[in-house]
Formats: C-alpha cells, sequence, structure tokens
C-alpha cells in the first residue's frame, strides 16, 4: 500500500469512526465530538511545531490553550459600566509600575558591574517596586471587584466581534510565551519541561484568583457566538420550513445548524493554519528547524542562530495554541478556569501529536482527531466492558457496584497504554515524518 | 514577653508547618533525583508513583481500623506503610520490566523517557483514581496533636499557642530515619557504593564489572519506599486526594533541580528551601509584626505577599533564579 493511500484510509477511519457516533448515538454528539476533535487538531499542530520540528518540549499548552479563553473575555463580553473608571486604570498603571520594576531590575543586571553594590541594589529595587505595585494595585482591584460582584465584579471586555477574539488569543499567548522564551528557552530539555509546567500551573491560578480579570472561579457566562442561536432559528419560520423539508424536528435541527456553523469556522482555520504549517516546513526555515533539532552544534557552526530560532518557533507554536483555546472558549461559550487540567489540556495534546507522528502536520492532525474520539467513547465503552464483565455478579454487590462507578477513570488508563504502546511498537507515529 | 509571643506564633505558623513540609517534599525529590542519578531522565509518574504507594497505605489502613488494629496515639498508617512500601515496589518493578527495560536497551534518549514516563503517569493515576476514586480521603486516626495550642498556652502562659500535631512530629522523625538509612545505604554498603559508581560513571562502572540491572533493580526499590513514604506522610499531614499528588510534582521537581539533580543531598536542602519560601511568603505577616514593631508601626494590613494560591509560582520563581545564576543548581548535580 502506497503511502498516500494509506494516509487516506487512516483519515477516512476516523471520519467513519465519527459518522458511526452519528448513526448510533445522535448526530449531535457525533458533530460535538468533530468540533472539538478540530480544536485539538490545531493544538496538536501548535505542539508539533515546537516538538516535531524545534524539538523543544513544552508541558505548558494548557496555559496558552487557557490565555487564549482569557482573550475571548477581554476582547468579546460586554464591558462592566463603570468598571476602568473605578479601578481599571489603576490596575493598568499598577501593571505597568510592575513590569517597569523588572525591567529596572534587568537593567541594573546588565549596566552595573557585579558585586555587593549591585546585589543592594538590586534588592531595593524588588522590594520597593513590590510594595508601590502592590500599594496602587490593591485598592483599584477592590474598587472593581465591588461592582456588581454577583454578575460582574469585573473589567468586562471590549464588545468587539468574538471571532476577533481568535487572534486576539493567539496573539496573548505569543505575548506570554515570548516573555517565558527569553527566560526559559536556554534551559536543557527537561528543565524546559518543568519550567513550562510551572507557567501553565501560574496562568491558571492566575486566571483563578484575579476576580476583576475575568471573575475567576466565579466564571464568565454568557459569552457572544459567532454563529445564531438556537432558540432564534427555531423561532425564525423560514427556518422551520426549510427543516421540515429535510424531515428534521426544528430544535433538533437548529442544534444541529449551530454545531456544523461552528464546524465550518473551524475547519476553515485549521486548513489555513494546516496548510501555513506545510508551508513552512517545506520552506527553507523549516529545513533549518529540523537541522536544528537534528544536531544544533553542527547547525550553530553553520551560522544559524539556534537561541533565537528556539524562541521564534516557541512562540509560534504557543501562539496556535491560544488561538485554539480562543476557539474552545467561544464553543463552550463561557471561561471555567476550574476545568483547566494539565492532564486534559497538556498532556492529552502530546499523546495526540505522539500517536499522530511527530514531525508530520497531517499526523497530527490525525492523531488529534483520532485521540478525542477515543476520550469520548471510551467512557461508554468502559461502562459497557463493566457491566459485561459484573453482568455474572451479585446485584448490590459492592464489587460490582465499584467497578461500574470507576468506568468513567478508564480513559486515563487507555491513554496511557495507547500512548505506551504506540512508543514501543510504532514509535515514529501513525503518520511518519519523511 | 511581646517578643516572645512573636516567637511562638512564627514556629506556629511558619517554621513548624515548613519542617514538616519540607521534609515531605525532601523525600519526593531524593526519589527524583535517585531515578535521574541512575536512569538519567526526569520521572514525569513520580507524583502518581507517590500516590498509588499513599493508596495502598490508605486501604490497609481502613482494613486494619475494621480489625481493630491500632497503634493507640500513633496513626494506624505507620502499621501498613511497610505493607504499602512492598507493593508500589511491586509496582515500579513491573513496570520498568515492561516498559522502561526496552527503551534502556536500545539506549533510547532521555527525552524519550520522559515521555514514556509521561505515559506511566497517565496509567497510574488512571489505576490510583479506578481502585479509590478521585475523592478526597481521611486516613489518619490517633492522637491528633503532640501539643495543642491551648495547653502550651496553660503551660507558658503566653497569648500565642504553639500546636504541634502528631503527624507533623512523626514526618521529621520518619522522614531522618529514612535519610539516615539512605545515606546509610549508599555510603556503607556494597550496592550503595555501585549504585554511586554507576551514577558517577556509566562506563567505568560497567568496566569494574557492576551489574546496571542490579542497580536500577535497586534504584527503583528505594524510589518505591521513598515514595511511599512520601505519599503516606502527606496524606497524613494534609489529606489522601489522587489529583494533589500530581500537582506535587512540581515543587518536588523544583526542590531537586534547585539542590541539583542527582544529587541526594541537594534534594534535601531544595526540598526545604522550596518549603520555607513557600510558607514565609504565602503567610500573613501582621500577627508577628504586631509583635514585634511599635504600636506607631503596627501594620493595618494582613502583611501577606502573596495569596496563598500563588505558591506554585514560588516554587518556581526560585527555580528559575537558580538555574538562571547557577545551571546545575546549589549542589553540583549533573547534566546528561
Amino acid at each position: 500500500m502506497s503511502e498516500p493511500v494509506k494516509n487516506t484510509l487512516l483519515f477516512l477511519l476516523v471520519g467513519g469512526l465519527i459518522l458511526l457516533t452519528g448513526f448510533m448515538q445522535s448526530w449531535n454528539s457525533a458533530i460535538l465530538i468533530l468540533n472539538m476533535g478540530l480544536i485539538s487538531a490545531i493544538m496538536a499542530i501548535g505542539v508539533n511545531l515546537q516538538w516535531g520540528f524545534a524539538g523543544l518540549f513544552n508541558v505548558g499548552v494548557m496555559g496558552f490553550v487557557a490565555l487564549g479563553g482569557l482573550a475571548v473575555v477581554l476582547v468579546a463580553a460586554a464591558p462592566t459600566a463603570g468598571a476602568w473608571g473605578a479601578g481599571g486604570i489603576g490596575i493598568v498603571l499598577a501593571l505597568l509600575m510592575g513590569a517597569a520594576t523588572v525591567v529596572a531590575a534587568v537593567f541594573v543586571t546588565k549596566k552595573m558591574p557585579k558585586g555587593r553594590t549591585r546585589m543592594l541594589v538590586l534588592i531595593a529595587i524588588m522590594i520597593g517596586g513590590f510594595f508601590l505595585y502592590r500599594g496602587v494595585f490593591d485598592p483599584n482591584v477592590a474598587a472593581v471587584e465591588a461592582i456588581n460582584p454577583a454578575a460582574a465584579g469585573n473589567i468586562g471586555g471590549l464588545s468587539l466581534p468574538v471571532l476577533l477574539a481568535w487572534p486576539a488569543g493567539g496573539l496573548l499567548a505569543a505575548g506570554a510565551a515570548w516573555l517565558i522564551g527569553k527566560t526559559a528557552l536556554g534551559l536543557r530539555s527537561d528543565y524546559l519541561a518543568i519550567a513550562t509546567l510551572g507557567i501553565a500551573e501560574i496562568i491558571i491560578a492566575v486566571l483563578k484568583n484575579e476576580d476583576w480579570l475575568a471573575r475567576g472561579v466565579k466564571n464568565v457566562i454568557g459569552l457572544p457566538r459567532p454563529v445564531p442561536y438556537e432558540i432564534d432559528l427555531q423561532n425564525d419560520p423560514s427556518f422551520v420550513e426549510r427543516a421540515s423539508g429535510l424531515g428534521l424536528d426544528p430544535v433538533t435541527a437548529s442544534t444541529l445548524y449551530v454545531k456544523l456553523g461552528y464546524s465550518v469556522l473551524f475547519l476553515i482555520v485549521l486548513l489555513v493554519l494546516l496548510w501555513m504549517a506545510q508551508m513552512a516546513l517545506k520552506s527553507p526555515w523549516g529545513r533549518m528547524m529540523r537541522a536544528i533539532r537534528d544536531n544544533e552544534v553542527a547547525a550553530e557552526a553553520m551560522g544559524k542562530d539556534v537561541t533565537r530560532r528556539h524562541l521564534q518557533i516557541f512562540v509560534l507554536g504557543s501562539a496556535i495554541c491560544g488561538i485554539a483555546g480562543a476557539m474552545m472558549t467561544t464553543l463552550d461559550g463561557q471561561l471555567t478556569p476550574g476545568t483547566y487540567q494539565p492532564l486534559r489540556f497538556t498532556f492529552l495534546i502530546w499523546v495526540m501529536v505522539i500517536v499522530g507522528g511527530s514531525g508530520n502536520n497531517f499526523g497530527a492532525v490525525l492523531g488529534a482527531m483520532l485521540i478525542w474520539f477515543l476520550w469520548v467513547q471510551v467512557e461508554p465503552i468502559g461502562l459497557w466492558l463493566m457491566q459485561v464483565i459484573t453482568s455474572g455478579m451479585a446485584d448490590g454487590s459492592a464489587l460490582k457496584e465499584h467497578l461500574i462507578d470507576s468506568a468513567a477513570h478508564m480513559r486515563l488508563l487507555t491513554m496511557g497504554l495507547v500512548l505506551l504502546l504506540v512508543l514501543r511498537f510504532s514509535p515514529r507515529g501513525l503518520i511518519p515524518e519523511h | 514577653m511581646d517578643f516572645l509571643n512573636a516567637i511562638v506564633a512564627l514556629s506556629n505558623f511558619v517554621l513548624v508547618p515548613a519542617i514538616a513540609y519540607g521534609s515531605q517534599l525532601a523525600l519526593g525529590a531524593l526519589g527524583v533525583t535517585l531515578i535521574y542519578g541512575i536512569l538519567r531522565f526526569s520521572n514525569f509518574a513520580h507524583g502518581d508513583t507517590m500516590a498509588f504507594g499513599a493508596m495502598i497505605a490508605v486501604l490497609v489502613t481502613w482494613w486494619l481500623q475494621s480489625m481493630g488494629v491500632g497503634l493507640g496515639p500513633l496513626p494506624t498508617a505507620l502499621l501498613a506503610l511497610p505493607v504499602a512500601i512492598l507493593g508500589c515496589m511491586a509496582l515500579v518493578l513491573i513496570t520498568d520490566r515492561l516498559v522502561y527495560h526496552f527503551y534502556r536497551e536500545q539506549k533510547a534518549k532521555p527525552v524519550i523517557l520522559v515521555i514514556v514516563s509521561m505515559g506511566v503517569m497517565f496509567i497510574m493515576n488512571g489505576l490510583v483514581r479506578f481502585i479509590i476514586g478521585p475523592n478526597d480521603q481521611r486516613f489518619a486516626d490517633g492522637e491528633r496533636f503532640l501539643i495543642s495550642a491551648r495547653d502550651f498556652k496553660e503551660m507558658t502562659g503566653l497569648r500565642e499557642g504553639l500546636a504541634i500535631k502528631t503527624t507533623q512530629g512523626l514526618t521529621v522523625v520518619v522522614a531522618v530515619i529514612a535519610v539516615a538509612l539512605l545515606f546509610w545505604f549508599l555510603n556503607k554498603t556494597r550496592t550503595g557504593k555501585s549504585m554511586r559508581a554507576y551514577s558517577d560513571n556509566e562506563d567505568l562502572a560497567l568496566l569494574s564489572g557492576i551489574n546496571p540491572e542490579r542497580v536500577v533493580m535497586y534504584t527503583w526499590l528505594i524510589v518505591a519506599a521513598l515514595a511511599t513514604t512520601a505519599g503516606v506522610l502527606y496524606g497524613l499531614d494534609k489529606s489522601f486526594k489522587p489529583f494533589v499528588y500530581f500537582q506535587l510534582l512540581l515543587p518536588i521537581f523544583a526542590s531537586a533541580i534547585v539542590g541539583g539533580l542527582g544529587n541526594p543531598l541537594g534534594a534535601i536542602a531544595g526540598g526545604f528551601i522550596i518549603a520555607f519560601s513557600e510558607v514565609t511568603i504565602t503567610y500573613a505577616w501582621k500577627k508577628v509584626l504586631t509583635y514585634v514593631l511599635p504600636d506607631a508601626l503596627a501594620p493595618s494590613g494582613l502583611v501577606q505577599l502573596l495569596s496563598t494560591d500563588y505558591k506554585f509560582a514560588v516554587s518556581f520563581v526560585i527555580l528559575l533564579i537558580v538555574l538562571l545564576y547557577k545551571p546545575t543548581g546549589l549542589f553540583k548535580g549533573k547534566a546528561v
């Protein structure tokens, strides 16, 4: 079997699995799997860019995804009346002062001669800056959070079209990635892994605790959507007519229409990014990246600036994860910082890339769709399996109940098993790099 | 008098919790550092290994409690600890045989082993949730306090109380014993010496006839014992929840790296550095400062530098500073 045929068949297999879900369960769940699969595919492209192209070990995907979600709130949500006047400007001022402190510290480190004086000046700048920052920051935050805390209590958004939030999510993630990359990219691979893991946790902690920003764990709900609302469609006579023409009842038709609308939008973004990633892979730039990945010393000897190229690709890959994060928050219609879990948003994406084939963009997309399908469907399959296993046991026995209750945790086991099996028997993934 | 009160308040809220937490981190970091030194990769599954060992201890403790067996004032979990260690040893040896052994033969790159350990992490995490569920489990029993705050106040007549939980005292005692045993093993026994030799220079060790598989096996056994002990002590002190152990991965790695990966002494120092900074930076200093400072200077706010939710940020920032200025850690670690 030639390679293109094999790859097409693999993609058809995943498509077939999703269609099977549609026939056997419901079309709504099938399209939901498709939508999240498309978003996962974009995240996988981002990780593949960093790991597959450049060999950067980034386990902070969750943080960039969450930053994308934050961008949706900041760009598209309705502004909170009076928040900017009450303390918003003060908060921005405080943050700028904090940034100025860090810049001053870096400046002092670079310009002053090494010695005790430098240490003392540094400590003075840091401590003074910190208290100054807290002095301005705290009262302003209190003022913003006091505005209607039950429904708002945050600075709100700009009320711009939600589609603008997607590139904004990418930009926000890129900015964070630049800052992180500047400090952490010089580190060895497993140090970088720990550093990114920590940064993701910090980003989530900020989202959970800074209520003035996006209401923290109180969540922001009712974010605007790029597609119409189901209820409007159901009240639209021409839509109801077309639905009945297709033999569907209006409620089902409207939910399917909305979900398919998302699918089309996501597919467009995925195709554009996939095309760009393919072009990058084939370009001299892509060859240089792989050369750096395979032999850093040799690439450096050829005059390539390894650190800058690493920074570049780290920022690009993180930006793609940010875009995907913004898309996911748009699909959910809400930002819920409490739901970001590293196993789901970082390590699962890694499983997708490894299973699909690191270094190959199509592999990453395939892996993402396949693994997401498994992630969703393992639970019902596990439940069924448990029911079969326990069918011989007496009803009401503690072990039977425990086994059936635990079926929900089959997911993690399965994902680990899939990852280990692929790494062992097909370490280059389903669609290997050329 | 005020000065004494300040010292007592400081001990009660900062020193005692930080020493207990630091001991737990040190035990965890020792496991990470040994794996790094001998097997030469960062083991992402370490947090979940701790959770697995602690889980067995929880189950055995429950069984013992239902049989009416106990240790009186001490937690029953101490009786369960040896069983849990054996269970955890079995798990890591099976994992090594089925998973890591293959990549060792292949001489795979360390980063591949890290990804493999991610898979192991998923499986262990799933296993723990599958067996005991994702929720909080309490298994501490026995006397709750060595000294309760009220007793202390009555004894000394001070306004501030000093409470030391049994689990905190136990943590420190057990940690000291474990570390002493470990260092005795590494420095005095033949196997320990061969482990150190293998860690220092693999080729030279192989040349002098050290059996690598034996060294690796002993490493896993020790790591399982350390991880289970750390997991049980942490669970007794706080509570047992699978996800929390996964989150401990960050401070544990921070401790091991700050001390210098591959250096056991560094891991212990790193654990205490991380624990003390986390606790001091997230502690509200108002009480202590009110005692120490004259009335005119008494603080009006809480004087809490960072809210407790940002404790990850603390370990992380220390990690970054150390890495930027001393890339191999405070004590000289190794670089693969």
